[in-house]
């Protein structure tokens, strides 16, 4: 079933799209300013074939990989002990409080004198930035057991594990799964925006060369390629978590 | 007094570590990548003396003001619209939850060639990044205004005007002023990055001049004044927000 939302969405969106293509093809719009869409699809596809733009393609998806993987991984084991214990989190609490008021990228320099050119800071700058967003999740996602479940548990004398697996980590689980998300997202905007400014590969910063060379259709067709990249991923996530939470009849 | 010294403590307790972490960094990786505590905030409190320095903080401070005042004044707007509209939110929720998660910086080349290299680039760009959250809060605030409150009003003949100010504003400020909090860091944010790519002037065209230079000493004391400025800035507004939500009626507490 389709909601009545999703077809005006559908119709406002392919709407934009239309006027640009018309402002483009009739010079309302100058094209050094903005292509039509349908060029930067005809551009993308010329870029895909290239040569270097596979290589470019999988540096920055394996840098977003491995920083997704570290800060998920990462933040749930640093939000799970912190959630046990008490003394670790009033100590780390204001500073988790203060994390994402501070533009992380100000500390992107100092990541390069540290690591080097490469990917390393990018990975390390993206980790840093989306772990912080999982770390919150999964305490705010524990602290919310409800303690009838946990009573629960006790009465059917289950295990430490047992409790952790059937209980806590289930109850915890859609706080942890927003902060998922957000990771995913973060990890998206690190690695490339790190690219973008500092970098000497990767599709970030393919971006910033082409804008500097007045390559229009190039600057717009990888642009098109991260946004379609970024917002599947992203949507894929939101669906995965959509029907989870309709099995839990939560939605 | 010992309630003022006990939320003091953790935070001093923050600081003092955060000290003891840079120094420890500063001896494993040596001066050439990160300098000593001491130096360098000897040479920040030098380098914001000199007059060179200030028309860069300038240009970022206001670039960073008008951007935040869009962000804010635009937000609380549209969120209004939106969450008063119950169609136009449902349309609208999903396209501004895409672009929030999207990098925007891949967008910064567009916004410098629509308005072009200097100031309002940077405005732009610093908004787009602050606008958003403010919106999505304020239309989640608008729409969960408890329906009581409203025919309490319309019982007691109340005007729209007095609506809107003895009804709407005090039960959906709590939630505006969340949104309004991150919005103004995700603005600093954006007026950051806009300044580090293609920009002349402005505390992020001196981190760019620095890494250029590898002068680690200036690049750490301008991470260090911009983190200062967010962090105190967060502070006072995280301190309004607890009041203001402490204040908040208790059923928008259980929610």
């Amino acid at each position: 079933m389709i909601g009545k939302a999703t077809v005006i969405r559908t119709v406002v969106l392919l709407g934009a799209v239309g006027a640009l293509e018309i402002a483009c093809r009739t010079g309302a719009i100058a094209p050094t300013m903005v292509i039509a869409p349908s060029a930067m699809v005809k551009a993308l596809v010329a870029a895909m074939q290239s040569d270097d733009f596979g290589g470019h393609v999988q540096q920055t998806l394996s840098a977003v990989a491995i920083a997704m993987s570290l800060a998920i991984v990462g933040g749930f084991a640093i939000g799970a002990l912190l959630h046990w214990i008490p003394f670790l989190r009033r100590a780390f609490n204001p500073f988790l409080a203060a994390y994402y008021a501070i533009p992380h990228f100000a500390f992107y320099p100092l990541l390069i004198v540290i690591f080097g050119l490469g990917p390393a800071p990018l990975i390390v700058l993206a980790t840093l930035f989306a772990m912080v967003a999982m770390i919150v999740a999964t305490m705010a996602g524990l602290d919310r057991v409800p303690r009838v479940l946990l009573k629960t548990a006790r009465i059917h004398r289950l295990s430490l594990l047992q409790e952790i697996w059937r209980i806590r980590l289930p109850a915890a689980a859609p706080h942890i799964l927003s902060g998922l998300k957000l990771a995913v997202a973060y990890s998206f905007i690190g690695v490339i925006a790190g690219e973008f400014i500092l970098s000497t590969s990767g599709i970030g910063h393919e971006i910033a060369y082409a804008y500097d060379n007045f390559d229009n259709p190039r600057m717009y067709a990888l642009i098109l390629f991260v946004l379609a990249i970024v917002t599947t991923f992203n949507m894929l996530v939101w669906t995965w978590e959509r029907r989870l939470a309709r099995r839990r009849g939560m939605a | 007094m010992t309630v003022s010294l006990r939320s003091l403590r953790d935070p001093i307790l923050v600081a003092i570590s955060l000290v003891v972490l840079w120094q420890v960094l500063h001896q494993i990786a040596g001066d050439s990548a990160v300098t000593a505590p001491a130096p360098t905030l000897a040479h920040l409190w030098e380098m914001v003396g000199q007059a060179r320095f200030l028309p860069h903080l300038r240009e970022t401070g206001l670039a960073f003001l008008q951007a935040l005042a869009i962000s804010c004044v635009g937000g609380v707007l549209i969120g209004v619209v939106l969450g008063g509209h119950r169609l136009t939110g449902e349309v609208a929720e999903p396209i501004l939850v895409g672009l929030y998660s999207i990098p925007k910086i891949t967008l910064y080349p567009v916004i410098l060639l629509l308005f072009g290299l200097g100031m309002p680039a940077k405005v732009a760009f610093g908004a787009l990044h602050g606008i958003i959250p403010v919106v999505l809060f304020t239309m989640n605030a608008v729409r969960n205004v408890n329906r009581t409150y409203l025919r309490a009003g319309r019982a007691m003949r109340l005007s729209p005007a007095q609506t809107a100010w003895y009804v709407l504003v005090p039960a959906t400020l709590p939630e505006i002023f969340s949104g309004l909090r991150i919005g103004f860091s995700l603005t600093l944010l954006g007026t950051m990055l806009g300044e580090l790519f293609a920009s002349q002037r402005g505390l992020g065209f001196l981190l760019m001049t620095a890494i250029d230079l590898h002068d680690v000493k200036t690049i750490l004391a301008i991470a260090v004044l911009i983190s200062a400025f967010a962090i105190l800035a967060n502070a006072a507004l995280l301190a309004i927000d607890k009041r203001l939500h402490r204040g908040a009626a208790p059923d928008s507490e259980k929610t």
